[in-house]
């Protein structure tokens, strides 16, 4: 059990577990062949790149209003959704969603042309950053109240086990993540309880990227170990390395083995880290630069990947470049979509209000 | 002693003896259940509060409709003489705590409701919407819990969650045999954890479910209502239409009776206000069942107010799977002269004014607008044309409310058609006090109605 652990990121390089409560099985470093570990590195780096483009059309003003980038974290969602069906199991979030939504296999073009407020966008232009949904591949938001997508995670699991017990379903599980600010909220812990009394089918992530903002978990926790946090609820709970790809996609598969085979919910606290601003008009006064320098160099999640990869001969040089430039298309290729597609027509003001006519 | 039928929750005014666990002659001890009780919320036990000696029982085991402070039994309690009681075996007491209202119905409100829902024999005027087809004497309560059995039997998509709404059967038993009927696993005991349910159900509705959400009273529902507005109403707007979030979250609204302040709110205006929600809000038992079996069909988010002072009142409800739809208004009385709307228990009122004002030559229409959102304003509209006065009953505040909605629809759409300007008569604008005589105070009446109708003339 490791409570020593309050310095940003974990220190081990390898080890899938960071802390981790009595009755989890022990979790290891996922084997990933040489095609997977393309697949979550090209995947990382789109995140990145995404990301990357979204700032620069922010700073443009094609972006408006809140826009919370994911560069850091990519590992975190990268792992854990390797791990899921897709459109089978159920993936809810907050406000940082472009990840997640990526990582869901949504077509970029439609979440750039969200961002930008077309109507190609995946919302139609009404959503925008913080409030996309994709029905068809079981992404359920894009939240933007602080909190809220926890116990909307516990009903996304109670209509899985539901629909396997009541209607005939084939089950499913549901992942709901949420920040280490979120898991301050009194509602995350009313979803605690019901989840554990009605054993859910619930993988709980806490991406602990250590700020709230601005406001570091030590200034906000009381218990800054957050995998400890469901405790009081007999919620099983690990911390993981998430900067490390393959120790995420490992905590995913014991967590849905677990979720899985009926022992109800899990706590996931990935521990991870934000290079960016909290949104885009981060004053950044609350860490030094040489911090988050110090993360970039030594903790990266894609540099770490491909250094491992390079190591074991999953690919060389020649692969990453063309790997890079695939991915800046694909990226370029978005933004100018997003840019050019026309804005949602007037008469979408009053329609999607409702679904029934009354 | 003489022992008197208890209230036994707030709105209590009469009983079902359903048992006696002692007979004459028994020694009782304190603390030991003699009775067995059934109120309008539920079966109660009810326990001798000193130990003693059972002289006789005033009641039979099985009589219905007995009034609160009825003498039910005479009991010597120990140390005291008992030969007064059996040589004077009690007259059936007044019930105290009604008395003062004079005679009432089945259907009149409890203590300190405003007196004033209509009688049954009330005339039913002759272009009022008729149902066809049998009917039957039902309560609102029994309504509702029909509604949701047809709904649940039908679709298997459908379940129930909420405080006490299984194996208590209801807070205020509107749930009743619901858990026998469908099993725990569709009619769901929650924790106290109202802003935890609501998303849960919020959830469960997204992941292809549809959920009904009780709360006990929607005055807990302000713990839960960033879900309801945040994360139900805006969800398929902010979806593009995508993410549906067909849910019901439905409970007791509005004033009950002598709660006080936190427990005594109508949050219709406040509901009423968010786009992508369906605020419904009926007033009789038939309205409540085809209503509910509407909102459960609903694809949309849908708040259901109902009022604890008329659960246990008894409509005719049409037999079979009738359906009302959500969003139009209902002429409950054809009038000519003014035009009272409400909605909720202020229709009782209404209806209750109207009876007045004909003895005196005014001849009241009366609509019930039933849904708050959307709002029938067409129907609003075409009543002014026709009496040119309008009058708004609403039990709940006056500020920001329902009755500003329908002036303001008034004065805007129908400023042509008017002969007066349109009136509200609205409870006090107070937190709702305790005391009896300051809850009436602060609470809408009918005469109030009256007098602001003769106003118009």
């Amino acid at each position: 059990m490791a409570r020593a652990t309050k310095s940003s990121a974990g220190e081990q390089r390898t080890a899938a577990s960071e802390g981790r409560l009595e009755r989890l099985p022990n979790v290891t470093r996922h084997n990933a062949s040489e095609a997977e570990y393309r697949d979550f590195y090209r995947m990382m780096l789109v995140i990145r790149r995404f990301e990357e483009k979204a700032g620069q059309l922010y700073g443009m003003g094609l972006i408006g209003g809140f826009c919370h980038l994911y560069i850091g974290q990519e590992a975190v969602v990268t792992g854990l959704q390797s791990a899921i069906t897709p459109g089978r199991d159920s993936v809810v979030t907050g406000y940082r969603d472009h990840g997640h939504m990526l990582a869901c296999h949504i077509d970029p073009k439609t979440i750039m042309a969200e961002l930008t407020g077309r109507e190609a966008g995946i919302s139609r232009g009404k959503g925008g950053s913080m409030h996309m949904f994709s029905v068809e591949q079981g992404f359920f938001g894009g939240h933007g109240i602080v909190g809220a997508q926890v116990p909307i995670g516990a009903g996304l699991g109670f209509a899985h086990k539901y629909k396997q017990q009541v209607m005939g379903g084939e089950g499913g599980v549901a992942l709901a993540y949420f920040g280490d600010g979120a898991a301050n909220q009194g509602q995350v812990y009313e979803a605690f309880n019901m989840a554990e009394l009605w054993k859910l089918p619930v993988i709980f992530v806490i991406e602990n990227n250590q700020y709230a903002m601005g406001t570091s978990v030590n200034r906000a926790s009381a218990e800054d170990q957050l995998y400890r946090r469901g405790e009081s609820f007999r919620i099983e709970g690990m911390q993981v390395d998430g900067m490390d790809v393959l120790a995420v996609r490992g905590a995913a598969n014991m967590a849905l083995d677990w979720v899985r085979g009926g022992h109800g919910p899990i706590l996931l606290e990935m521990k991870t880290y934000r290079y960016r601003g909290h949104s885009m008009s981060d004053p950044a006064k609350y860490r030094s630069r040489e911090e988050v320098q110090t993360m970039r160099d030594n903790r990266d999640p894609i540099d770490m990947a491909k250094r491992e990869m390079l190591e074991l001969g999953f690919a060389d040089e020649t692969w990453f470049k063309a790997c890079e430039k695939e991915v800046k298309a694909q990226v370029a290729e978005a933004a100018d979509f997003a840019e050019q597609a026309p804005e949602p027509d007037l008469s979408e003001l009053t329609t999607d209000i409702l679904v029934g006519t009354y | 002693m003489e022992l008197k039928l208890p209230a036994m929750s707030p709105t209590m005014e009469e009983g079902t003896l359903s048992a006696w666990l002692v007979k004459p002659g028994d020694t009782v001890k304190p603390g030991q259940v003699i009775a067995e009780i059934e109120t309008d919320k539920a079966t109660m036990e009810l326990e001798a509060d000193e130990g003693g000696t059972i002289i006789s029982l005033a009641i039979e085991a099985g009589t219905d409709a007995v009034k609160v402070g009825t003498v039910i039994a005479i009991i010597a309690i120990d140390g005291e003489d008992s030969s007064a009681h059996m040589s004077a075996p009690a007259a059936p007491a007044a019930p105290a705590a009604i008395s003062a209202e004079g005679p009432k119905t089945e259907h009149l409100a409890p203590v300190s409701a405003p007196a004033s829902v209509p009688t049954p024999e009330a005339p039913v005027p002759a272009k009022v919407e008729t149902v066809s087809g049998p009917t039957r004497k039902q309560t609102v309560r029994e309504a509702l819990r029909d509604a949701m059995a047809e709904e649940m039997r039908s679709d298997l998509s459908v379940f129930i969650m909420g405080e006490e709404v299984g194996q208590y059967q209801g807070a205020y038993k509107v749930t009743q045999g619901l858990l026998d009927e469908f099993g725990d696993k569709r009619v769901v005991d929650t924790p106290i954890t109202e802003y935890g349910f609501a998303g849960l159900g919020v959830g469960a509705a997204m992941g292809g479910l549809k959920p009904i959400v009780e709360f006990m009273t929607f005055n807990f529902a302000m713990q839960a209502i960033d879900h309801i507005i945040n994360s139900a109403a805006k969800t398929n707007y902010m979806s593009g239409g995508q993410m549906r979030c067909p849910i019901v979250f439905r409970g007791p609204n509005g004033a009950a009776s002598r709660v006080g302040a936190q427990h005594s709110q109508n949050y219709g205006p406040w509901y009423a206000s968010v786009p992508g929600l369906l605020v419904v809000s009926p007033y009789d038992a038939a309205d409540a069942k085809g209503l509910l079996k509407s909102a459960i069909r609903s694809p949309d988010p849908v708040v259901f107010l109902e009022n604890e002072l008329l659960y246990g009142q008894s409509f005719e409800v049409p037999e079979g799977d009738r359906v009302v739809p959500i969003g139009k208004a209902r002429l409950y009385r054809e009038g000519a002269d003014v035009t009272l709307v409400s909605y909720s228990i202020g229709v009782g009122i209404a209806l209750d004014a109207a009876q007045q004002l004909a003895a005196d030559g005014i001849d009241c229409e009366v609509l019930d607008l039933r849904t708050l959102r959307p709002l029938d304003e067409a129907a609003v509209l075409a009543s002014l044309r026709k009496t040119n006065r309008m009058v708004v009953v609403e039990e709940g505040w006056p500020v920001c409310s329902i009755s500003s909605e329908i002036i303001a629809i008034a004065m805007t759409k129908g400023f042509d058609d008017l002969d007066a300007p349109v009136l509200r008569v609205t409870n006090k604008d107070v937190p709702l006090p305790y005391a009896n005589n300051l809850e009436k105070a602060a609470l809408l009446k009918a005469a109030d109605v009256v007098a602001a109708v003769k106003s118009l003339f």
